[in-house]
């Protein structure tokens, strides 16, 4: 091989091992939610090709208030979906709309638009 | 008037007011005084709204396609010179030049029609996660970015090299554009039943304040208002009648054929029909509140709901666009290092097919755009299915148990037969009137038979003293000083009363699918009252539909052995678990559980939520407003037992639209990106042109949307209309 072939497959290799790291072994930012009216956990997330938020902790067996506002028109993020949870809604764009729910149990549970495309994780401690 | 204020710039006003003291109508009035014309807004309904919103980006999606399709078609003459009359002869120079228009035409396509995957792919990238868009972005940047360098500078590369890949970048965005326009189409017309079922509402409503009669529009009248509804006119809200009568049309809500006549106490129903007569009611649930409403939001949340394949689909899609990314970069190192020459281009061109024909989107689109046609299908023909875990529980069951009274009987026993003992020391009248007056402080639909029949004949009754329930057994009181006993064999032994020649008697009326009761008078025995509670007509052809499927029917009853098996005969079920307590249902549906089989369990909700919950799908069988079932995975709007073959049908259908789009979705990729890498080169010779990966990904998610929308043409057996 030549040289110029010996770098391009180094350079393919690491770049594989980045990617790898980038999207799944990286660890993430997370935001902790704070008290809110009523006592219930609150996080504000913006909706805008992603959730910003995207990892969000909350207690356990306390009700929780995720505010959602989406500020874009892309149809794939008009509805939010939390299947561990049974819970649906759908987010008209530049409206705060907000899902409550109260976790029973411990655990990670993830959340998403409805074709999969934006994801979410909430950690439950 | 609280609040008004106008938003200039969208042309909105936005007033607050009171709807007891002013109405739309005066408000429209009083702003036309001024001169101003008024238009109602977009209705604030969220159903148009979407729509609204759906068209706006259908309409976005084709302006940008169309100016990626015009750009497509210069940029492709100059990609391939060779084969056109006159552009064959050009100069390389001219040829040059013609590069350089095409990689500036290219730039608003990529910037403008193909703007959303940048930025998705940007800000997906800064979630630290990738999509279709990062696939896209990154497979037509790539190939702009190689072009453009390579007629720059085109002694940088090797001999051969030096050609441009603009038509990849424009035609690709083209068409997966229009794919995602024609995708988003497509997802509209899946969501028709919940048009439809909204479309069953009224619009207006005549309402009755402070003596005078007006016309509003439904969305105004309050709860107590005083409503007034016309032969012919639909009614509007939920309510209760106040004055006057009229026969009503339930069936789009209850399935019931014959209409139903409303008298002052009884409900009605909104979205019903109205048929001769006219009738004022008091409306006590209105807007969100009203059974449609609730019926409405249960199939919105179906339809949202992930089935348990759903999920595995996403998990895996979690990991799908990294893995094609990775795979992109190995296919384009392998291709340079080993492939024929000239190497670069061989490498870059497989790698951004690669990109480009890796399609996550059908795998996400697979499941959700089933359930919602399936979910939707199932609500058409009354049947609410509570969840995507239900629908897809539901395809695989092979065992239904159905509650005999109410399910499978009509649930209204009728008294039947008065048999008094040979010799016995009083009349059929009489004792009638003993033992309807102990069952008149009962609770229990047979003793409400009793005593129902007992009025029919015109007998008064005596108050009972001492009432006394044995679960199992019977009931006992005493009326009049005489002790009444009445029950099965097991309260006569209580009691130590003998039965001699009543024993026949008994049993000649269980086989005749009766449910008789011994009745004894201080300690001897007086004679047998039986009770019957009809089958409903169509339950015999529902179970024979079961049959057909390949499902086994089970019939669990409180009731005895002998007269379960009659009606058991009368229907043809397979099985019959009689003489079973209240608390026991869920654990005999444990035991079928046990024998290896998916159970369903039918019955009314109420009395039997234990036993639905323990089933594997439990299906509620009720009547049009008792829709907030809790316990059921499944609920039956309309009474009938046909309700439960159709559920299970549907089920089916969905399951299978659901498996052939995963199917396909998993096929097309196991396929698709192997020969995009290059696997049939050193076979067959064939590599994937990028051309043919963009529009083979573009229309993947249409053809997934597609093929969910052909469950939209199923018909169920017993289907509604």
């Amino acid at each position: 091989m030549s040289s110029i072939q010996v770098i391009v497959t180094i350079v393919g290799i690491v770049f594989s091992l980045f990617i790898a790291w980038f999207f799944w072994f990286a660890p993430k930012g997370r935001a902790r939610a704070a008290a809110g009216v009523g006592g219930a956990q609150e996080v504000a997330i913006t909706v805008k090709g992603g959730y910003t938020p995207d990892v969000i902790v909350v207690k356990a067996r306390q009700p929780v208030r995720l505010r959602f506002t989406r500020q874009e028109s892309s149809t794939c993020s008009e509805m939010v979906l939390f299947p561990d949870f049974n819970k649906s809604a759908r987010l008209p764009e530049g409206e705060e709309v907000a899902i409550e729910f109260t976790p029973e149990r411990a655990g990670e549970y993830g959340f998403q638009c409805g074709m999969g495309m934006l994801r979410g994780k909430l950690i439950v401690e | 008037m609280l609040n008004a204020a106008v938003n200039v710039g969208t042309q909105e006003a936005t007033v607050e007011y009171l709807p007891e003291k002013a109405t739309l109508a005066q408000l429209h009035g009083a702003i036309e005084a001024w001169g101003y014309k008024t238009r109602p807004a977009i209705s604030e309904e969220p159903e148009e709204k979407q729509r609204a919103e759906h068209e706006r980006e259908y309409r976005r999606l084709m302006r940008r396609f169309w100016l990626a399709a015009l750009v497509s078609i210069p940029v492709l003459i100059t990609a391939y010179p060779q084969f056109l009359p006159l552009v064959r002869n050009w100069t390389a120079e001219t040829l040059r030049l013609a590069w350089m228009g095409a990689a500036l035409l290219t730039l608003p396509v990529l910037f403008w029609s193909g703007g959303h995957f940048f930025t998705g792919a940007w800000a997906a990238l800064k979630h630290r996660s990738a999509n279709m868009n990062t696939l896209i972005a990154t497979g037509t940047a790539a190939a702009w970015l190689y072009s453009t360098v390579a007629i720059l500078f085109p002694g940088i590369f090797p001999e051969g090299t030096s050609e441009p890949f603009y038509d990849v970048a424009a035609v690709v965005i083209a068409l997966v554009v229009l794919g995602q326009a024609l995708e988003l189409r497509a997802k509209g017309r899946a969501s028709e039943a919940i048009r439809k079922l909204l479309g069953l509402q009224a619009k207006t409503a005549r309402v009755v304040r402070d003596g005078q009669e007006m016309d509003i529009p439904v969305e105004e009248v309050l709860v107590g208002d005083v409503v007034q509804v016309r032969p012919g006119e639909k009614v509007p809200v939920d309510g209760v009648v106040v004055d006057g009568s009229s026969a009503v049309d339930e069936s789009m809500l209850t399935g019931e054929s014959l209409s139903v006549s409303k008298r002052p106490g009884d409900e009605v129903i909104g979205a019903t029909m109205n048929k001769t007569g006219a009738f004022k009611f008091r409306a006590t649930k209105v807007g969100k509140d009203t059974a449609l409403a609730q019926i409405v939001k249960m199939v919105q949340d179906a339809q949202n709901s992930k089935a348990p394949i759903a999920r595995m689909a996403d998990t895996i899609s979690g990991y799908f666009v990294p893995v094609v990314m990775i795979l992109a970069v190995l296919t384009f190192a392998v291709w340079f290092d080993f492939g024929p020459q000239p190497q670069l281009v061989y490498a870059l061109v497989t790698g951004v097919t690669v990109l480009i024909i890796a399609c996550p989107c059908a795998l996400g689109l697979a499941t959700p755009m089933s359930l919602v046609a399936g979910i939707g299908k199932g609500a058409e023909n009354g049947i609410l299915i509570r969840s995507g875990e239900a629908l897809q529980t539901a395809q695989a069951v092979k065992t239904v148990v159905l509650d005999k009274t109410g399910t499978i009987t009509k649930g209204k026993p009728e008294l039947t037969d008065v048999v008094i003992v040979n010799n016995g020391p009083m009349s059929n009248e009489q004792l009638l009137r003993l033992v309807a007056s102990v069952e008149s402080v009962s609770e229990h639909p047979l003793a409400e038979a009793i005593v129902e029949g007992a009025k029919a004949r015109g007998i008064v009754l005596a108050a009972p003293q001492g009432f006394e329930a044995v679960p199992g057994h019977g009931v006992v009181a005493t009326v009049e000083a005489r002790r009444v006993a009445i029950g099965n064999l097991k309260m006569m032994a209580r009691e130590g009363v003998v039965l001699g020649a009543l024993e026949e008697q008994f049993r000649t009326l269980a086989d005749d699918g009766k449910t008789p009761m011994y009745a004894a008078v201080d300690g001897r025995a007086a004679g047998v009252i039986a009770v019957a509670d009809t089958v409903k007509e169509d339950s015999a052809e529902a179970i024979a539909a079961l049959h057909e499927m390949g499902i086994e029917v089970v019939m669990i009853t409180g009731d005895n052995r002998r007269t379960a098996e009659a009606i058991a005969r009368q229907v043809n079920v397979d099985r019959v678990l009689a003489e079973v307590l209240p608390e026991d249902k869920a654990h005999n549906v444990h035991l079928l559980q046990a024998e290896g089989k998916k159970v369903a369990m039918v019955g009314d909700g109420i009395n039997d939520a234990p036993a639905l919950a323990q089933a594997d799908v439990g299906l509620a069988i009720g009547t049009g407003t008792d829709v907030a079932i809790e316990a059921s995975d499944i609920t039956l709007i309309k009474g009938s037992l046909k309700g439960v073959v159709t559920a299970i049908e549907v089920s089916r259908a969905t399951m299978r639209n659901v498996r052939q789009n995963l199917f396909g979705a998993f096929i097309y990729n196991t396929l698709g990106i192997p020969v995009a890498m290059g696997v049939l080169y050193p076979f067959l010779g064939v590599l994937l042109n990028p051309l043919l990966a963009g529009a083979a990904m573009a229309f993947s998610s249409v053809t997934v949307v597609s093929n969910a929308n052909r469950l939209r043409a199923f018909k169920p057996k017993f289907s509604a209309k």
